[in-house]
Order: C-alpha cells, then structure tokens, then sequence
C-alpha cells in the first residue's frame, strides 16, 4: 500500500486553518500542524495574567484544534528570526504596525523548511481570497507563494479553486473538485461548514490572533522604539507592552502601572530590570518605571504611583521606591490630582 | 528510562510547551520529564500538547506559585 502524501498546516487556532487541514484530512493526506509563536500572539498570554479572565477556562486555541481534528502540533519559537519581519517589513505595515504580508510569507518560508527537514510534501493554509486586506488579497497571495519559496507546493483548500493549480492537485494528491471556493469576508460559510462536520466552541478572535493588528498595542509599541532612540525590542519587552496601564510624563521615562492582582504578580518578575515604586501607607498598584528618572522625576513618578492607589485622596502617601541596584529608599509625597495628569501621557 | 527536570519557570505559555516538546524530543521513549512552571495555563496546555503527540502525563502538581507535570515520552514514529 503506498504511504500517504503529508501535509504541513499552518494553525492559528482559528476556524480557517482548522477548515483548510479537515479538508486535507478527508482526502486522506496525512496531516500535522505548525503553530509558529513570534511573541506577538494574542494566544495565552493576557489570560494568563490578568485576575479579571482567571474565571475563564483556559486553553491554546492552537493544542484544541489539533486534538479536535487527532493530528500532531508542533509549536516552533521563532521571536528571534521574526524581528526582522516587524522592524522592516519589505511591504510596510497595515493599519497598524501589522506587516501581514511578510509575515505570511516569513511563516510559510519556515513552513518550507520544516516540510523539507521532516520530508513532508506540501504547506497547507486557511487563506481566503479577500478575507484580509493586506495578506490575503487576489494580488498578494502570489507574492507569499513566490517570496517564501514555497511556489506551488503552497495549497489553500479554502480557496484552491479560485486559485490556480498548484503540485498537490497537478499530481493528484488531492482532488482539486473536492477544495472550496470561498472569496471574501463573510464568514458564513465557514460558520456552515463547521457545523457540517460538528465543530463547537472554535476560537474566533477579532482582528485576528495578533498584537500587532491592535491599535492601542501598536501605539505602544511605536512609542517604545520612539523613545528609546532606535527601532528594536526583546521578548521582555513586547510581553510589558501587553500589560498594565502605560504612561509617559516625558521623554525619559514611562511608568507601567498594574491594574488588577494578577498584573501586580506579573509586573513583580521584573523588579531587577526595572525602579519599581508601590505605595506602602495606601494600598495601591505596583509601578515600574521605564528609563531613567532621578529628582524631580522620581518625585513626579512618585506622585503618580500615589494617584493610582487608594491614597489617591490623601493628603500624603509613602511611596517606596527600588532602584535596580537593588537600594530602597521612601519618599512621602502628595498624590497629583487627576486633573494634573495631561491625557497624552496616557499611551 | 532516565529521569530529567526542565526549568520553564517564568514563562508564559506557549513557551513552557515548546520547552517541554525541544526537550521531549531529546529523550527516548520511556524517560521522565519533569517541567516546572509559575504559569498555571500549562496545567491545560502540556496535557494537551501530550495528548495529541502521544506521551502521557504521570503527575501533576500544584504547589501554588509553581505547577510541576510529570510527562512519560512516548513511542516517536
């Protein structure tokens, strides 16, 4: 008996990719998954640290698709090559600071890689014609098939008869008749056809499964590399900027104020690269302060820290402040009024 | 059969089940591997992640700030 062809899928967790590798599956390919992790996903990771979503159950959309569908999963890191994608994106950025384009292509080249390392056959994706405006466009898909390397070996049963052929059908691994023709951003039919085969509860994620494609994120984002004086990150990083309440007073310093208990716990991991300042007369969130601040700014820091907290109406609060060499210090100060505090501060 | 610890403290998932699979992958059918983490979401996910590549989880533990889960390898085909 001849061994089936075998097919690398891209899973986001969401119902595309979960549609596009049912549909290998029932032409009898033998399929496993890649979820690619860039450090950006919006899989996990607020939900793991925010108190108010501890309530719900948590899961990786990714993991439940693969089990939904009995297939394996291979999660692969790749924040470090992936740098390259979001700091100079050859074909720009999206609405944001979203480089969907070089990122398709990026993930299917390692795609690529993957499939040739583990002698697979082709790269499968839940791509729709006209679904996104950046990366799934009539004009683009072929950029993502050229530039990633991937060519015809690149098959989107979602779309595949829109497209034109690829090896995978040329060849006869999969019936060409048997892949679908959607187009467009109505999600209706992948909603039926869910239901068709009895898949409940898939994961559906506004905007997509990005930080990146998040206004508010992106806005962070660009202010970090605006004050930092040059365009880079590290995983810490890009991790602060999905937490807490951001506010810059000035060019040299921006405080991270946690928000619930969770991000309290969260924020406290990173004591030794960041000042941190919490009120101990009051009970009050627990701040970092990003950059360099000493006087009147850790002054000006301090009465920010106290105006989050419950002494926000207080005549004092004593503020303790811990410096990155470790050394503590106290500082009794006024919480600065609310009407003091300019709302482009607020990032 | 050997038995083998991996640090995945202080790291949020996904990244404690891709340390979990790269050291899996090193091991041989029958060794242990014991991850250690601070985030809770891997009580879900490394099972999961068992689950579907087919190794099975032996222990797990919750000791409040860490979680500890105990995965036997399985057969790799």
């Amino acid at each position: 008996m001849t061994q089936p062809r075998k097919a690398a899928a891209l899973i986001s967790g969401g119902l595309d990719s979960l549609l596009a590798a049912k549909l290998m599956l029932d032409q009898g390919i033998h399929v496993e998954g890649i979820n690619f992790f860039t450090g950006f996903c919006v899989e996990g990771h607020t939900h793991a640290i925010r108190s108010k979503d501890k309530h719900k159950p948590k899961r990786n959309n990714a993991l439940w698709v693969a089990e939904t569908l009995g297939i394996k999963l291979h999660i692969i890191d790749v924040i470090e090559p992936y740098k390259e994608v979001v700091l100079n994106p050859s074909h720009g950025y999206g609405a944001n600071l979203n480089p969907c384009l070089d990122c398709k292509g990026f993930m299917v080249g390692k795609a690529l890689e993957w499939v040739q390392e583990n002698d697979f056959d082709f790269i499968v994706t839940g791509e729709v014609i006209g679904q996104r405006p950046m990366s799934q466009r009539r004009d683009t898909m072929p950029v993502i098939a050229t530039e990633s390397g991937a060519g015809d070996l690149l098959l989107r049963p979602l779309c595949a008869r829109l497209l034109p052929e690829t090896k995978p059908e040329r060849e006869g691994w999969v019936d060409r008749e048997r892949l679908l023709n959607l187009s467009g951003r109505n999600r209706k039919p992948q909603i039926a056809l869910a239901r068709e085969y009895g898949f409940e509860d898939y994961a559906q994620p506004a905007g997509g499964c990005c930080f990146l494609t998040d206004a508010a994120y992106s806005k962070k984002l660009a202010d970090l590399w605006e004050n930092r004086g040059e365009k880079q990150y590290d995983l810490d990083d890009i991790m602060l900027l999905k937490v807490g309440r951001h506010v810059r007073p000035n060019a040299s310093m921006k405080l991270i104020v946690a928000r619930d208990d969770g991000e309290n716990n969260f924020l406290s991991g990173y004591k030794k690269r960041f000042t941190s300042l919490y009120a101990v007369s009051h009970k009050g969130p627990l701040v970092l302060l990003d950059g360099e601040a000493d006087g009147d700014d850790l002054e000006l820091a301090a009465r920010l820290v106290a105006r989050f907290g419950q002494g926000r109406d207080a005549d004092a609060v004593n503020i303790s402040i811990c410096l990155k060499d470790g050394s503590t210090r106290e500082m009794l100060i006024s919480p600065m009024p609310v009407s003091d505090i300019p709302q482009e501060w607020y990032i | 059969m050997s038995r083998h610890q991996l640090d995945a403290q202080n790291l949020l998932c996904p990244m404690p089940v891709i340390r979990a699979q790269d050291a899996v992958a090193k091991l041989k059918a029958g060794d242990i591997l014991e991850v250690v983490c601070t985030d809770h979401g891997a009580l879900q996910d490394i099972p999961a992640w068992c689950r579907i590549n087919g190794h099975k989880v032996v222990d797990t533990r919750d000791l409040g700030r860490e979680v500890i889960i105990t995965i036997e390898v399985g057969q790799s085909d």
